[in-house]
């Protein structure tokens, strides 16, 4: 966030989204508050159940209708609070501003639609009175540029491997020339070499057509190879922002942060074991009272129990924690 | 894998070309597919059979024939005359299994795909948008189910009067129930799927969903059940016949027929044995077509 590339294109402000249904109240997000700017990466890191995909189908507001409810917040998007938005005026934005690339490629593809009919159904949708030539050129020229031959567009989805079909659903996603992507783990369910090989692509992309991007992930390494800024969240909540430096080389480190990293393997280190977190996630139906990770936290004092920590901030690096509750606390080494 | 590296070096086609190209070669895919299957080829050709014989009816045996009284020829056995042999009044029965056909399976065919186009869009409807249309539309299903098939065709029937079009409507409203519990539950199942959620991220509408995404992906489903329903809508309108409460005599029919040579069974089986085998391969042959139609559509199978 320190070199704005043109202003802020997403700020989401104090958004709570809660899960309702009969038996209990799922807080699945609680007063977050994150911004993309234009033309740059945020990665949204997390733990599996932290509520950072539930985040991106609220920009979407592709909530499940039955259970999912936005309690309060704004979600501006260029400045339109989208939560004001009607129907019709969403369907506009999404694929067409806001384009999203989900987890399983293997489930996100129509089975029964050839691939280039799926990647024109996208530019239709949008551009409704493109003549048919036209449609099939940019077909063309947008396989071409995830490296799929074109003529590979008459085929189905299951005559494509895992990383080709992901690369078909980052087709469709870059098809209309979003302003903002939202990738949730988009390589998670590939294999490591076409991770890789994925991943440069996207961030290829990026760069070629000037995209925001919002990526979803849980893999700091991804994070460190792509993104400029970063938001960490736990439970629901957004525990420490910053650019990719401030999270992977500042002097302040939340102890959850740092447990992320301790769960990392380190070639440097002689370190035979790994040191992840201990514990679980805190029950989002019922989460604690002070400091959301405080029952995990290594450094846990008596004040984490009971009280909400307050955000401290320095520069463009802000974080949650009673540990800098002063503002002047260099960081702790002994923080694990 | 190693073929998209040299994608790059492509070269460009035009668009129009391709799209023709890919036209005919998915007609011809799905074709090729479905003659692998020797039972569905089989049973296409049967159909082709009977529905050629049936449209060429009034060439082959004019209408006259199917109805004309000969007390002379009542009961005649199979002959070179008359090949199927005569009926209790002596007519004709090869001209009335011909022209019977026509009414029996225009029936059939157009009850399937009024009810099939109903029953679809209310389940569609009901799976996709859920809660309050969902529960109004199967509380109704409840309603219509709640009468026994039979029972209910022959009540409205009964009520509107026998002829051609009623039955289509009473056919139809016995039969819509299935499609919409049918698709409903496809719809279901379907609009889970992240390439539902993913075509509704990229902005299309529910209709849109539910036209390009849900009921193509639904239609392997419906196909065989619609064919079934051919079969079954045959038989059931023959039973009608049977009963009384089909097409009014002297107009030749099916099902009307069987239960004409009901009265000589002992004597003359040949007057069962025609229509009953007109009934049996029609249903058949549009059986197997779905069951190789189902696997030729799928391109799973694909091989």
């Amino acid at each position: 966030m320190l070199e704005n590339n043109g202003g802020i294109l997403l700020n989401i402000e104090d958004l709570k989204v809660v899960y309702k249904t009969d038996l209990e109240t799922v807080e699945a997000v609680n007063g977050i508050s994150l911004t993309v700017m234009k033309g740059r990466t945020l990665g949204l890191v997390g733990e599996t159940g932290a509520g950072k995909t539930t985040t991106a189908l609220s920009i979407l507001r592709l909530l499940p209708s039955t259970t999912g409810r936005i309690e309060r917040g704004k979600i501006e998007f260029n400045g339109q609070d989208l939560l004001k938005l009607d129907e019709n005026m969403m369907r506009v934005i999404r694929g067409n501003q806001i384009a999203m690339v989900f987890q399983d490629p293997m489930t996100s593809l129509n089975p029964v639609m050839t691939v280039g009919d799926q990647i024109a159904e996208a530019i239709e949708l949008h551009n409704g009175k493109m003549p048919h030539e036209e449609v099939n050129r940019r077909v063309e020229n947008i396989l071409q540029m995830v490296g799929i031959m074109p003529q590979r567009r008459f085929e189905y989805p299951h005559q494509f491997s895992g990383g080709m079909k992901q690369r078909v659903v980052i087709a469709i996603a870059l098809s209309c020339e979003p302003e903002l992507l939202i990738a949730d783990e988009p390589t998670t369910a590939l294999d490591v070499t076409i991770q890789a090989q994925v991943l440069n692509m996207i961030k290829d992309l990026r760069d070629r057509l000037g995209t925001a991007m919002l990526l979803i992930t849980h893999d700091l390494g991804i994070v460190a190879q792509i993104c400029d800024d970063v938001a960490v969240m736990y439970a629901g909540e957004i525990i420490e922002t910053g650019t990719v430096e401030d999270i992977f080389i500042g002097d302040w480190r939340h102890p959850y942060t740092a447990g992320l990293f301790n769960s990392l393997p380190d070639l440097r280190s002689q370190a035979t074991r790994l040191k992840p977190i201990p514990g679980l996630m805190p029950d989002p139906s019922n989460l604690p009272n002070g400091c959301v990770f405080a029952p995990r936290c290594g450094n846990r004092m008596d004040i984490c129990e009971k009280e909400h920590p307050k955000t401290v901030q320095k520069a463009q690096h802000r974080l949650s924690c009673h540990l800098y509750a002063t503002g002047e606390n260099p960081r702790r080494r002994d923080v694990t | 894998m190693g073929r998209e590296e040299t994608s790059l070096r492509m070269e460009k086609t035009t668009g129009i070309e391709k799209i023709t190209f890919k036209r005919q070669s998915q007609a011809k895919e799905i074709w090729r597919r479905f003659k692998k299957s020797k039972g569905a080829v089989f049973g296409l050709g049967m159909l082709t059979i009977i529905l050629a014989v049936i449209l060429l009816a009034d060439v082959i045996a004019p209408y006259s024939l199917a109805t004309r009284q000969n007390m002379s020829l009542k009961l005649a056995p199979p002959s070179w005359g008359h090949i199927f042999g005569c009926d209790g009044y002596g007519r004709d029965i090869f001209a009335r299994v011909l022209h019977g056909g026509r009414t029996s399976l225009s029936i059939a065919v157009i009850a399937t795909m009024t009810s099939c186009l109903l029953g679809s869009i209310l389940g569609a409807v009901a799976g996709y948008f859920g809660k309050v249309i969902d529960s109004v539309i199967c509380r109704a299903l409840d309603i219509f189910m709640s009468v026994p098939d039979i029972l209910f065709t022959m009540a409205v029937v009964v009520a509107l009067g026998a002829n051609f079009i009623n039955l289509l409507v009473a056919l139809t409203l016995a039969y819509f129930t299935n499609y919409v519990r049918l698709v409903r539950s496809q719809v279901l199942n379907l609009s889970e799927l992240e390439y539902v959620e993913a075509a509704r991220a990229g902005g299309a509408s529910s209709a849109r969903i539910i036209a390009t995404h849900i009921i193509p992906n639904a239609m392997g489903v419906i196909i065989v059940n619609t064919t079934l329903n051919v079969a079954k809508i045959i038989l059931y309108e023959s039973t009608l016949s049977f009963l009384g409460l089909g097409m009014p005599p002297p107009a030749p029919e099916w099902g009307l027929m069987l239960a004409e040579a009901r009265a000589f069974l002992r004597t003359s089986p040949h007057l069962l044995l025609f229509p009953a085998a007109a009934i049996v391969m029609s249903a058949c042959s549009v059986n197997l077509i779905g069951d190789g139609l189902r696997d030729a559509l799928d391109p799973h199978l694909k091989s």
